[in-house]
């Protein structure tokens, strides 16, 4: 692979660092990184893998945009509302880099199409807005052993993980099931400030450039969370993975997304 | 002294979730890892703390 002179420029900040040169960026360009949601993480996730030159950005999801969403959904536009998500994400992924391929998924993501989606990609970025999503990507991506970045936000608060096999705890190692809804809130119930959802979704970009070029030490037991009020942010060691784990541990029950479809069926209020 | 998220704490003798159940954690959306090992929730009844245990309790929010 021989980078042209536009790519020479335009990746210029990346060829000095060590971690990544012109190889890493290679790594990069040849690449694929799946975004499911392109609501608010999704933006700043989906924004900064097509800025760093990841060869193809694939994007999932089935909504709309609103003008209530751009509050903190940065990559959709005024202009846009009543577009597909995934096509106006692809819009401003092209007008940043025409390098892209970007591939779209403009359907749910079920136990019945997931794991043939993510087998195109090397990395899964979760950016969906619901416990029930996000245990289905993490039961799929543990049972395809597929590296993936968790994230969650909410208000001015946010996680992120980094799910690699055999190294380290996955969601349901940490969490056990699906928190019931009345536990849980959504963006919507609880409001969210775009400003914390682009620090974690840059977060989860970060963490995919360096799964990809090898670089630095990722997320994986370990938990990343940031308070915006308080501007606390830590990161907590969980090394080790739950041995009885449903799904990643010694005898897991879980054998197949199949047998666990009903957990993933969405029971909080829509966003 | 139990040491809970860097804070020493005199709650040993408690149960895991009789020590949740006087704060503001919601059960279902935390990590409580004890000693570098995962607590799973069915555990939380079971698990009595011990003085020189470190626990680190870890929240999660589902929204994106
Ligand atoms: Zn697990």
């Amino acid at each position: 692979m021989v980078l042209g002179q536009e790519q020479a420029q335009r990746y210029a900040r990346h060829f000095v660092l060590k971690e990544i040169g012109v190889s890493g960026q290679k790594k990069l360009l040849q690449s694929g990184v799946l975004v499911i949601g392109a609501g608010a993480l999704g933006s700043a996730a989906i924004i900064y893998l097509a800025a760093a030159g990841v060869g193809t950005i694939g994007i999932a999801d089935y909504d709309k945009v609103e003008i209530s969403n751009l509050q903190r959904q940065v990559i959709h536009k005024t202009g846009r509302t009543g577009m597909k998500k995934t096509v106006s994400a692809e819009l401003s992924v092209k007008e940043l880099n025409p390098d892209i391929n970007v591939r779209l998924h403009n359907e749910k993501i079920t136990p019945d199409n997931i794991t043939d989606i993510i087998a195109m990609y090397d990395f899964v970025i979760d950016c969906t807005d619901r416990f029930e999503t996000k245990f289905l990507i993490n039961d799929a991506c543990v049972l395809a052993k597929k590296p993936y970045s968790h994230a969650g936000v909410v208000r001015f608060e946010g996680q992120a993980i980094t799910y690699v096999p055999k190294k380290g705890p996955c969601l349901r190692c940490l969490l056990g099931s699906v928190p019931p809804p009345q536990e849980t809130m959504t963006c919507s119930q609880a409001g969210v400030l775009g400003a914390v959802t682009g620090i974690v979704g840059s977060v989860q970009a970060l963490e995919a450039v360096k799964y990809l070029i090898g670089a630095g030490d990722l997320l994986t037991g370990r938990v990343f969370t940031i308070d915006g009020l308080s501007m606390v942010s830590k990161v907590t060691a969980i090394p080790h993975s739950d041995p009885d784990c449903a799904v990643c541990g010694n005898a897991p029950s879980i054998l197949s997304l199949n047998n666990n479809r009903e957990e993933y069926e969405v029971k909080s209020c829509s966003f | 002294m139990v040491k809970i998220n860097g804070n020493e704490l005199d709650v040993s003798g408690k149960t895991i979730a009789q020590y949740l159940s006087e704060t503001n954690y919601s059960t279902a959306r935390i990590a409580v890892e004890r000693n570098g090992e995962i607590v799973p929730k069915s555990q939380y009844d079971a698990v009595v703390l011990e003085d020189s245990d470190t626990v680190e309790i870890v929240s999660f929010v589902g929204g994106g």
